[in-house]
């Protein structure tokens, strides 16, 4: 568990966030631009010192204002991956990898050179220096570097933020597999709903040094707080599944959802695994009839829930299908026009392919963990 | 060359290279504290620092006399646990030329120190790195450019240094007089032209040589840091 309840005092801006989250998993940090993010994970660190509050991070009080307790950044055990990779000009990556490595020495190691080379694909770049890297190679070799100080938290500052689209999707990967593979827990902070779609297991929404809401991924695609952050285009329900059929050629999978089955574009996964997927409110067509003859793959019955209005003359509703919720997006006339309201059963219609590019692995990592 | 020639360059090597030798540390300390440090008086101590730039050099040689000439407390007290003398020897020639070339040292040094991201010795911090191991690992290293542009302009300047010396040290041949100390001594002697002629040539060329090596030095470090 990492409980954070903080508050700094800067001129023009007040941070008064509190939250606690499960670990191991990865903790996203969501909010705009200026919403405080980097301040509350600089508190966490221990490099920037709250005027009241404490972090505490499984058993161990780093930060304790009423107690006096202010435990130094570099006894921490936090490794820190920066937005600017702040790599050390003069040393090389061997170097620069080799840093925290040596300063852990008393510490149990459980990640080695080696495998952290395997891991992140560092081998060939060894012997240069960061100038001679690649936005997306300084960014891998920060990550690389924090790691190897055997931290038992990893902050990542919007790591990606500096990177252009290609090599976002250069590092993204090396990021998932951390997660799967060493069950480090991690605060993973950015404004890019996409990204922590991808990586979180819990998400803490922050707005004006405040913490808005805070839960489990899926839960909170479905709270209203997230909706006043997010683009409308990206509001919608996110699910966790499990792969129930895989279809090659076709390159979908079947999901089990609730009491139905879901299509999804998808490749390279097998039977079993588990998958994350977001549906979209705007691609969710809802019907009062079951449909037949029309090209929409899935078909999911379910309850209308709750109607909320929204701006421009639409209308979020929630459905239940059978366990999991899904939110739609409607005309206010189409609702009329239907005339739905709490209690009716409707059938959801979702295409295939418009879950795609939404579609993530998640192999080892705990939706909840304790 | 004559001895006098000689006599004179070498003296003036040894005074430039012991008064770098002595104010390199304490001028990698002041630069860092005037750059990374915040504390109530720091315009007034870096106006202290930057004081010999703009006095007489005279002034600061007297000032010196003031403070550890023979008669004076601090003078007599290092003069009495330490059998040290100053004034009047090469080492007091030297300590005056480190006075004077002190500020620009320190100058050639907060330049660099100003260039290095702080955010670097935060993320040493954050991979375990204490105090003392962030300075020596991360700062120092990549001041490296600047000690280096510190220590060989104020060397090329202490070469010439005179006026507080001459104040200092006085003019003692073999003991103080220096190049441009010899150079002035030649110019008041009625034979002494073709002599200040060839001294005045040796000193544009050791200043010429002196200002190309840090330009040189700097760029070859630059070059290895990428930057």
């Amino acid at each position: 568990m990492l409980r954070v309840s903080v508050v700094k005092r800067r001129p023009g801006f007040t941070l008064a966030a509190a939250f606690a989250a499960p670990t191991p998993g990865v903790i996203g940090l969501f909010g705009r631009s200026g919403s405080g993010k980097s301040t509350l994970i600089d508190t966490i660190a221990g490099l920037l010192p709250p005027d009241e509050g404490e972090v505490q991070l499984a058993a161990s009080v780093l930060t304790d204002t009423r107690s006096g307790i202010a435990v130094p950044p570099e006894r921490r055990r936090i490794g820190y991956v920066f937005q600017d990779s702040r790599l050390f000009p003069h040393l090389s990556v061997a170097g620069n990898l080799r840093y925290g490595e040596k300063r852990a020495r008393s510490i149990f190691h459980y990640i080695r050179f080696e495998e952290l080379l395997e891991l992140l694909g560092l081998g060939p770049l060894l012997e240069r220096r960061p100038h001679e890297l690649s936005g997306g190679e300084r960014q891998r070799v920060a990550l690389g570097r924090a790691l190897l100080s055997q931290p038992q938290l990893l902050l990542l500052d919007e790591p990606l933020a500096s990177l252009d689209l290609a090599r976002r999707e250069e590092v993204l990967p090396y990021l998932e597999r951390l997660r799967d593979w060493l069950s480090i827990p991690m605060v993973y902070v950015s404004h890019q709903f996409e990204e922590v779609l991808r990586l979180a297991t819990y998400l803490v929404l922050l707005e004006n040094g405040r913490v808005l809401a805070a839960g489990p991924v899926g839960e909170m695609s479905l709270r209203p707080e997230l909706r006043t952050v997010l683009a409308p285009d990206l509001v919608g329900a996110v699910l966790d599944g499990l792969v129930t059929a895989v279809d090659a050629a076709g390159g979908t999978v079947e999901l089990a959802v609730g009491s139905g089955r879901l299509q999804v574009s998808l490749r390279d996964v097998a039977a079993g695994a588990r998958v994350r997927v977001q549906l979209l409110a705007r691609d969710i067509i809802l019907a009062t009839q079951p449909v037949h003859s029309l090209s929409v793959r899935n078909a999911l019955r379910g309850t209308v829930v709750e109607i909320t209005p929204e701006e421009a003359a639409s209308v979020l509703v929630r459905v239940d299908v059978g366990g999991p919720v899904l939110l739609a997006r409607i005309t206010e006339a189409a609702r009329r026009a239907l005339g739905l309201s709490p209690g009716d059963a409707v059938w959801v219609l979702v295409k295939a392919v418009s879950t795609r590019g939404h579609a993530f692995r998640l192999f080892g990592a705990p939706a909840r963990a304790s | 060359m004559t001895s006098v020639e000689l006599d004179a360059l070498r003296l003036s090597l040894e005074v430039a290279a012991r008064s770098v030798a002595f104010s390199l540390p304490p001028a990698v300390v002041v630069a860092w504290i005037l750059t990374r440090a915040r504390f109530p008086g720091r315009m007034l101590f870096d106006a202290f620092v930057h004081l010999p730039l703009v006095l007489p050099p005279v002034a600061v040689g007297y000032a010196l006399l003031l403070l550890l000439g023979a008669r004076a407390p601090l003078g007599a007290w290092l003069r009495a646990h330490f059998g040290i003398q100053l004034p009047f020897t090469t080492a007091g020639a030297a300590l005056a030329t480190a006075v004077m070339t002190f500020p620009l040292m320190v100058r050639a040094m907060r330049l660099s120190l100003e260039g290095i991201d702080a955010g670097l010795e935060a993320a040493a911090r954050t991979l375990g790195a204490g105090p003392l191991d962030r300075f020596f690992s991360i700062t120092l290293p990549l001041m490296l450019p600047g000690i280096l542009a510190g220590a060989v302009t104020a060397f090329a300047a202490g070469l010439g240094e005179f006026g507080a010396v001459i104040t200092f040290a006085a003019n003692i041949p073999g003991v103080t007089r220096t190049l441009p100390l010899a150079l002035y001594t030649a110019m008041q002697s009625p034979d002494g032209e073709a002599v200040a002629l060839r001294l005045a040539i040796l000193s544009f060329t050791l200043g010429l040589t002196g200002l190309l090596a840090v330009e040189l030095l700097v760029r070859g470090v630059r070059r290895r840091l990428g930057r």
